[in-house]
């Protein structure tokens, strides 16, 4: 008996049992289509993810005041005021770290922000010109603030794309050189700084932890001086020429503040230096241990679909039993029995797998779809690997569990298994 | 020349620590071309003798030669190639395959054989039924006279050396068992070897050769003095 007539054996089998087929390869369907949406949505978020990340820049340090986490979180309304203008200055230029190209500080806090008697709450960062810069901001009209402006504590303001169309939009003025008040929330003096807008920033969607089109940018002075009534600085940003000089940077940067905060032991550091390369590191880290235990869970659904196969073989050799005693009466051997019986398993997981895969590709693609509309940057992305993998897993299953009951048909005595009832 | 020649042949049966004997030490043969019957009652080891004949089951002592060549040590595979290429069967309860056509059934001992051509054969097997015109029906729509000559059509088909028929009108009305004997004894004369296994002395009267089994002997091995030649019912055969 060759193979190919086994083939066709096999599928005139099938398509006399059609709906119990169908209702053998559900499970299979569903483990296979979960494995690869799941895989597929994974990627796609962690392409979300480290995009918004690397759009930031990935050859970027970040300096923030305080002690690094292995001594626990920071003490709840605990100020730290160590971090100040002329570490920043220090670190601008210095012989001691030559591959830091641009440093700004900045501060950051919530305000409400006023034009014309309409009112919203926006966060603003108080900066200095080199912002733009380090996080490569495109100007949809206007100029970001000049070294003159910033070194001068002018009064201008630069507004994110959603605040100025908050703002502006439903007037059809020109930001342009009006001028808002902007009072931080902290503050109890009424009225608020009066700033002129010199710039709107071209939207860029929003980032993980914020969203810059909703935030509005002011000098540095302005923002320590005139909102928050503070001396220190809330974070220095620093560029660094190449991502190869990033931890030899972090050293420098480290040894500068060390030296100037006069700290002897690196446990009593009151600052700490990070990197976005260590941000998108731990997020490739999380998104991928979250993709491996959706896919567990996916693939115990695979298992419980192949023992659903081996439920139904079971109940087909008992039903079949006649038939197979026929088989050998009329010359099968029992090899011809157990391939029979395996083809046909393997060939409804194989089936399964495929249609599986169908399903599976058509959800992540409408899922793709519908992130997009909504606005993400969401790659529809499905591995060839997850879909070889599922057709693998799903026909080792079908041998896996075929092999017992075709074992077990096999070995039924012709004579026994023509008398059956 | 013998097709079968068995000696001494006998059968126990071990459940646990019992020990069943159903066959005692037979001694027979049967000769190319023959229509042998055999007979018994219930328990007498008639079918435990047609299960070894036909290589479904294998005795526990004694020698079996068939065409010459002693069985012993035949391997399963080989028995299997055996039943395949050299042997018939016909059931009682027909053994038809469900939801699959007539010309399928037929086809069934050709997809394990090495044989080409299985439509064409299965189509010449059916016509010599009386058949031709059912090829596509499913078994479930034709009738028990029809299934019984489906299922020596496929006993057919391979162009054995010996068809067994065990009890092959046991489930049928006369007429329609009159019709199954007729083609039997229609293949017998165009040389087949059968072997016929009954209770019933009616229908064993149609064979040439009566073998009788009582307790697992044998108890009389004649030739059917007054044998009945079945008469075809022309409708039935339509």
């Amino acid at each position: 008996m060759n193979f190919f007539s086994t083939i066709k054996l096999v599928i005139g089998n099938l398509r006399a049992r059609k709906g119990r087929s169908f209702l053998t390869i559900l499970g299979i369907v569903i483990g296979v289509a979960g494995v690869i949406i799941i895989i597929a949505l994974g990627a796609g978020a962690k392409s979300l993810i480290l995009g918004q990340v690397t759009k930031l820049g990935s050859n970027l340090l970040r300096v923030v005041p305080g002690k690094g986490e292995s001594n626990g979180p920071p003490i709840p309304g605990l100020v730290i005021t160590t971090l100040v203008d002329s570490d920043a200055a220090a670190l601008r230029g210095s012989a001691q770290a030559p591959h830091v190209t641009s440093v700004s500080a900045s501060v950051l806090g919530s305000a409400t922000v006023t034009w014309d008697n309409k009112s919203i709450d926006a966060t603003f960062i108080g900066t200095d010109y080199a912002y733009q810069d380090i996080f490569n901001f495109t100007m949809q009209s206007g100029q970001f603030f000049s070294q003159a402006q910033d070194q001068g504590g002018a009064n201008v303001v630069v507004l994110g794309s959603t605040t100025a169309d908050d703002l502006f939009g439903a007037s059809g003025v020109d930001p342009i050189g009006q001028v808002i008040k902007v009072k931080s929330s902290v503050q109890s003096e009424a009225g608020g700084v009066p700033l002129r807008v010199v710039g709107v920033i071209s939207s860029r969607g929003s980032s993980f932890f914020q969203n810059q089109d909703e935030m509005i940018f002011v000098p540095l002075s302005i923002g320590q001086n005139q909102i928050l009534g503070i001396h220190h600085l809330q974070a220095i940003d620093l560029k660094i020429d190449a991502t190869e000089n990033m931890d030899s940077s972090v050293q420098d940067v480290t040894n500068i503040l060390s030296q100037r905060h006069r700290i002897q032991k690196s446990v009593d550091k009151d600052f700490m230096v990070r990197n976005q390369g260590d941000a998108v590191d731990i997020l490739s880290k999380i998104t991928d241990a979250l993709s491996l235990f959706l896919t567990s869970m996916a693939a115990i659904a695979l298992v419980v679909g192949g023992i659903g196969i081996l439920n139904i073989m079971m109940v087909t050799v008992a039903e079949r039993t006649r038939e197979i005693g026929l088989r050998k009466a009329v010359g099968a051997t029992n090899a011809a029995i157990r391939s029979q019986f395996l083809l046909e398993a393997s060939f409804l997981t194989g089936l399964g797998g495929m249609v599986g895969i169908i399903i599976g590709i058509l959800v992540s693609y409408l899922a793709a779809k519908l992130m997009i509309s909504l606005g993400y940057d969401w790659a529809f992305v499905v591995s060839w690997q997850s879909v070889i993998l599922a057709v693998g897993v799903s026909i080792l299953m079908g041998i896996f569990f075929g092999l017992y009951p075709a074992f077990k048909a096999s070995r039924l005595d012709p004579i026994d298994a023509l008398r059956y009832e | 020349m013998n097709l079968i020649s068995v000696n001494d042949l006998k059968k126990d049966y071990v459940t646990g620590e019992l020990v069943t004997s159903v066959l005692h030490g037979l001694t027979f043969k049967i000769e190319q071309g023959e229509f042998v019957a055999i007979m018994g009652p219930s328990g007498s080891g008639k079918s435990t003798l047609m299960h070894i004949l036909s290589f479904l089951d294998r005795p526990t002592s004694g020698s079996y030669k068939f065409n010459d060549q002693d069985t012993t040590d035949f391997d399963d595979n080989y028995l299997a190639s055996l039943r395949n290429e050299r042997i018939g069967f016909i059931f009682q309860s027909f053994n038809l395959l469900p939801r699959t056509s007539v010309l399928d059934n037929v086809k069934l001992p050709l997809i394990y054989s090495k044989k080409k051509n299985h439509d064409e054969l299965a189509k010449k097997a059916l016509d010599s039924v009386g058949l031709s015109h059912r090829l596509h029906y499913y078994t479930n729509q034709i009738s028990g006279g029809e299934k019984q000559r489906v299922a020596i059509a496929r006993a057919l088909v391979c162009d054995p050396a010996v068809i067994f028929a065990d009890e092959p009108t046991g489930n049928l009305d006369s007429k329609s068992g009159n019709t199954v004997m007729y083609i039997l004894q229609q293949l017998n004369n165009q040389g087949h070897t059968i072997i016929l296994v009954t209770h019933e002395t009616d229908t064993a009267n149609h064979a040439q050769r009566i073998i009788r089994l009582k307790d697992g002997k044998l108890v009389s091995d004649e030739s059917v003095v007054k044998r009945t030649v079945a008469e075809a019912d022309r409708d039935l055969l339509k």
